[in-house]
């Protein structure tokens, strides 16, 4: 079989990024300090940080499971080249376009190779923690991102072109997305909308991202004919318990403090994420006949991702709500809205994700309460509509530059290397014609 | 009555599988094997050690069919597992002695359909 030699491509872009941002590497004083370092506060977030690289991990086991095994490591490879490469574009040019001083459109080029980024607080950003810890923090999330789009094209592409579109992904689509929501002066911050742990950003963003790839790479070749099962639940619970942990660290760590907005947001994560993990299973039972495992890890993660945006907004009542209504949206997009609309997005990355953080979205404007969060505001069910349509906004205006950019960045890709690999090398697995190694061995 | 052996490629199984329903050969066993033929085993790397010679993954199909159903069985596994390379497979035909449905006691050409 020959194969094009594409092995430079990864030097070639780690030269790239650098060449971009070299010159600027020395050492610069922070920022004047405005205020003291928080020990507590710090170790937080630090920890918080640790736990949310955890979910990358997590993610390649939740979603390597659900692959068949001959696409097992690819789909691992996936997401560990992510957590390497996305931290590097991350101190490159990632965190100066996401949250330097720029325009209301995107951050600018100042803080390149984290010039500038020092161990004294940024107030901007928060007045208690140094500000490279809130760098790696938001690191973490650049990083698990666009790992979640993986399972719309799962076991179908090119890693040669995955790992340009994923750099490409997250420097034209998640950074600048990021600076309209958390950037100090981004546009959808000053029009006031709501997402304390991004929902918007994080989860709409990679979810249409996902809908986009799904609907021009095409159906897997035997989609059609039978349905493709997991190859192995076992570690897709795996993964999704480190994804319930992690997200600790996701949602309660985006309090950027150890205070009780951290601990709220801790509480209704895990709340929501319960009760979603139950509704699914009971959805299941009764339509199917029996609760099933992938059912409840499914429901699980989709209540992860419905509090997310909340999570710092609104109470367990609410959070439970949240979490209820979250797998009975999913559980439709998944086996009523697919089917009909006929596109393949292998592990659901738009059915749980891009349903899930909408729904979250639009769910922190109808429940969050200044009674939880005074920083925040009060949705529709406390008095103030206004934040539901601000949300909607916020929402729609995500899903219309992600849709847009993620399809012409995908275009290019093709253009320049072809996105899907060949029918032969997906009947053989890309294990094996992608990596040259195996999951499992054959007979030992 | 026969024995009809196939190995064959495990990518092209559904190809196969479809020719063979086909050509109305409903009832087959498949199993996964390893072993190779003139094609010597794949090669795959771990920390920079190559491995060759390891044995391939192959699909070993199993059917027993009526005298009339063996060229049609043929015909169909050709069709569907030819991809013109080496490591297509082979087909081995064999004489089946007696067939017995264990639910009703049936035997011979009855018991095969």
């Amino acid at each position: 079989m020959r194969k094009r030699n594409v092995w430079w491509i990864a030097p070639a872009m780690l030269l790239l990024m650098l060449s971009t941002g070299v010159l600027a590497d020395e050492a610069t004083p922070a920022a004047a300090p405005t205020a003291k370092i928080d020990t507590g506060d710090t170790s937080w977030v630090l920890i918080s940080s640790a736990m949310v690289m955890l979910m990358t991990p997590g993610l390649a086991f939740f979603y390597g499971g659900l692959v068949r095994r001959k696409n097992y490591l690819n789909v691992l490879m996936q997401c560990m080249i992510i957590l390497a490469v996305l931290s590097i574009q991350w101190v490159v040019i990632g965190y100066s376009l996401s949250f330097a001083p720029g325009s209301k459109w995107i951050g600018g080029l100042q803080w390149m190779m984290l010039k500038g980024v020092g161990l004294e607080p940024y107030a901007d950003y928060s007045t208690t923690i140094p500000h490279q810890a809130f760098m790696v923090f938001q690191m973490m999330f650049a990083v698990i991102t666009p790992a979640l789009i993986i399972g719309a094209f799962a076991e179908r592409m090119k890693f040669s072109a995955f790992l340009i579109f994923t750099v490409l992904w997250a420097t034209f689509v998640y950074d600048p997305v990021a600076h309209w929501v958390w950037g100090m002066g981004g546009i959808l911050r000053n029009l006031g909308a709501l997402d304390f742990a991004g929902g918007t950003v994080v989860h709409i963003n990679a979810g249409i991202a996902a809908l986009v790839t799904a609907l021009v790479i095409g159906k897997r070749k035997s989609v059609d004919k039978h349905p493709i099962p997991p190859h192995s639940l076992p570690f897709s619970v795996l993964g999704a318990a480190l994804l319930w942990f992690g997200w600790f660290g996701f949602n309660a760590g985006s309090a950027l403090g150890a205070n009780g907005i951290a601990v709220n947001a801790f509480v209704v994560t895990h709340t929501a994420a319960a009760a979603a993990a139950l509704t699914w299973a009971l959805i299941d039972w009764r339509i199917h006949g029996a609760p099933t495992m992938l059912g409840t890890i499914s429901g699980a993660v989709g209540g992860l991702v419905a509090i997310t945006p909340a999570a710092g907004f609104v109470g367990v009542g609410s959070a439970i709500i949240i979490g209820v209504m979250v797998s009975v949206f999913c559980f439709l997009a998944v086996s009523w809205l697919k089917p009909r609309f006929g596109y393949d997005d292998s592990l659901d990355a738009f059915g749980v994700h891009g349903i899930g953080g909408f729904w979250g979205a639009l769910a922190t404007g109808l429940f969050a309460s200044k009674a939880i969060n005074p920083a925040g505001a009060d949705g529709l069910f406390f008095g103030n509509p206004k934040q539901f349509v601000i949300q909607l906004a916020a929402s729609l205006v995500t899903v219309v530059y992600a849709f847009i950019i993620t399809l012409i960045l995908y275009k290019v890709v093709d253009l320049f290397i072809g996105v899907r690999v060949s029918d032969k090398e997906e009947a053989m697995g890309l294990d094996v014609t992608q990596h040259n190694e195996r999951a499992y061995t054959a007979l030992e | 009555m026969k024995l009809v052996i196939a190995i064959i490629q495990p990518h092209r199984l559904e190809e196969v599988k479809e020719a063979l329903y086909k050509a109305e050969v409903n009832l087959i066993t498949v199993s996964e094997v390893f072993g190779h033929g003139r094609q010597g085993g794949v090669t795959e790397v771990y920390r920079g050690f190559k491995e060759t010679g390891n044995l391939l993954r192959k699909i070993r199909l199993e059917i027993a069919v009526n005298d009339s159903f063996v060229d049609p069985t043929i015909k169909a596994i050709t069709q569907g597992a030819r991809t013109g390379e080496i490591g297509d497979g082979k087909i081995f035909v064999l004489d089946l002695e007696q067939c017995v449905r264990i639910r009703t006691g049936e035997k011979g050409s009855a018991a095969i359909g």
